[in-house]
């Protein structure tokens, strides 16, 4: 009987061809997909890919999908995109053009499957985790490397299990959950290893909210955010069009493997969550703030406006109006996401409250559009980091909540705890 | 020798890389490296200039303009207590050395005169010498090739080469 090893292991002893991989050797993998986006894809990687005289390793393991520069509103970010969609068309490659951002898209087209090793050019990446997927983020240079190869070298990870027991309480979700986890374990607490995110109270989040989990595994500073597949992990990839699924079964960490730490939550004790800014680690339940203004309420990034988090804040806003002087900015995270909250009456809701709708892109996330942070401004926010200057001018002020928080903090003015509203969820 | 900048723990990408300049070419963004952090760091720096940082340096976002910035103005490396995993391996694909350093890099100040050397993995300060984590053979030999760009055409050169031998 062979050593009971993680699910980490197992997906990078497959890609490197190996019975077993031991945690700190360092190790070359097979790369089963490469996804890239139009800020650090073919106008960064296409030049190297010149120099070294090669082209891609496998043109149908390689997605592309614009998001950064979405909707092209400057003459800079139009000639980004041009250059995108010349290469998209030249290459051959998977691309999805305007259609949301890139960690959403990837699963919502079918294109992750449990046990894939899967390399994206953006730090977000780790969100394939929630898929069973060990996919982690590289920069530019490194992806050049990756597709002119197909390969990648890696140090195989220790886990961190992050265990959660308990019942979400109303008016919580995974955002808080990762929130807390940020709080306690600081940006630096995954110290660039796996985390295995497993309990009861995981198994029973939807898969967009285990996206949200995977996804801050970048803020908790690890490499990768795992999360088992279940019944609920192939069901939802099934109906997103992906084929040849794997047994759930064959991707689990062994019962007995070694796990450099475990880290144990109770989701049946935790309230909201907010951190302050300027990181996602000065994370604290809601009840420890003082009433605070807002300027702006923002929904959006890959983290924070799938349709899980749009429906969530619109859970809060139906029946309000937005507090006076207070702007609500909503980008979902993609396309088909919005499409399916007009459907549902939930882009009503937040536009008739007073919400301004953005492309399906980054947007001020990632510090890029026009609706960029003011002098000043004080803004609660979805998204993964609110570090100083990101979304905005180097004096804005960002905090970081739930959709359900942001929301009613939308249409109070202030800071405010989303359990004053109601007692659904 | 060359002078210390010393930064504390949790600098970001987007310290280091800022958004609204990443349309631009690396020449503009560098000369806002750091600029939320040390206004007058890019002005200032020179090449051969070391980095002393805290923990979880460059952590964040995953633009490699982060170390390509750094690595514009000059800077020789960077030696911190630990690393954000993407930047580290940014830095070195990009031929700018990076190192984790133990208690010892604390006592460096602002402006301590300094000389990083890479191949022993040390650092030369005026109080002595310290020895940092050495980094895997590979590693080393790819920032001596300058970064992976560099050290893959070594290696496709080789294997075309290896190729006609053996036609």
């Amino acid at each position: 009987m062979s050593r009971p090893t993680t699910l980490a292991e197992k997906i990078i002893a497959r890609a490197a061809g190996r019975a077993s991989v031991t945690p700190g050797e360092v190790v070359t993998t097979k790369v089963d997909l490469a996804m890239i986006h139009d800020s650090g894809g073919p106008r960064r990687v296409e030049p190297i890919l010149k120099r070294l005289g090669v082209g891609l390793f496998d043109t149908k393991k390689v997605v592309l999908i614009s998001d950064h520069y979405v909707p092209g509103d400057t003459e800079e970010g139009a000639a980004i995109l041009a250059l995108t969609r010349a290469w998209a068309q030249e290459k051959g490659v998977s691309f999805y053009d305007g259609e949301g951002i890139c960690h959403v898209v990837l699963p919502e087209r079918g294109h992750l499957k449990p046990g894939m090793l899967v390399v994206g050019g953006d730090s977000h990446s780790p969100t394939g985790g929630a898929f069973g997927a060990y996919m982690f983020g590289v920069g530019a240079t490194e992806m050049a490397g990756v597709l002119a190869t197909g390969e990648i070298w890696l140090k195989v990870p220790e886990t961190i299990r992050i265990e959660w027991s308990g019942t979400l309480g109303p008016r919580l979700m995974a955002k808080d959950m990762i929130l807390a986890m940020c709080g306690k374990l600081g940006m630096d607490g995954g110290r660039y290893q796996a985390i295995e995110y497993a309990g009861e109270t995981v198994r029973v989040l939807e898969m967009q909210e285990r996206m949200t989990m995977s996804n801050m595994a970048a803020e908790l500073g690890a490499q990768a955010g795992l999360i088992a597949p279940d019944e609920t992990t192939t069901r939802w990839l099934a109906e997103h069009g992906a084929t040849d699924l794997p047994e759930a079964a064959d991707w689990q960490s062994d019962e007995g493997a070694t796990v450099a730490e475990t880290h144990r939550f109770d989701a049946s004790a935790l309230e909201p969550q907010v951190a302050a800014p300027h990181s996602p680690a000065n994370s604290a339940g809601i009840s420890d703030y003082e009433p605070t203004g807002i300027d702006v309420a923002y929904i959006g990034a890959c983290t924070g406006a799938k349709y899980v988090d749009l429906k969530a804040a619109a859970d809060i806003i139906r029946g309000h109006t937005l507090a006076k002087g207070v702007e609500l900015l909503v980008a979902p995270s993609s396309k088909r996401d919005q499409e399916r909250a007009e459907r549902d009456g939930i882009m009503k809701v937040l536009e008739d409250a007073g919400a301004r709708v953005l492309p399906n892109a980054c947007g001020i996330c990632a510090g890029y559009g026009s609706a960029r942070l003011g002098e000043d401004v004080t803004c609660i926010s979805t998204t993964a980091r609110n570090f100083k200057g990101r979304m905005g001018a180097k004096s804005s002020m960002v905090y970081l909540g739930s959709p359900y928080t942001v929301a009613a903090s939308a249409i109070t003015g202030r800071i405010a705890d989303p359990r004053e509203f109601g007692d659904a969820a | 020798m060359n002078r210390a900048f010393v930064f504390c723990n949790d600098i970001d990408t987007d310290a280091l890389a800022p958004g609204q300049y990443m349309g631009g070419g690396i020449e503009v963004l560098a000369q806002h490296c750091l600029e939320a952090v040390d206004p007058d760091f890019a002005s200032s720096v020179k090449p051969g200039d070391v980095i002393v940082a805290g923990k979880n340096f460059g952590m964040g976002s995953s633009r490699e303009q982060a170390a390509q910035a750094l690595k514009h103005l000059g800077v020789a490396g960077i030696v911190a207590r630990s690393f954000a995993g993407i930047f580290q391996r940014n830095a070195i694909n990009l031929g700018l050395p990076v190192f984790v350093g133990g208690d010892q890099i604390g006592g460096i100040e602002a402006g301590d005169d300094v000389e990083l050397d890479v191949r022993n993995s040390r650092l030369t300060t005026l109080s002595g010498t310290i020895e940092l984590e050495p980094l895997p053979d590979f590693l080393i030999e790819m920032i001596a090739d300058g970064g992976l760009v560099p050290h893959l055409e070594k290696r496709f050169a080789r294997e075309r080469m290896n190729r006609g031998e053996q036609q």
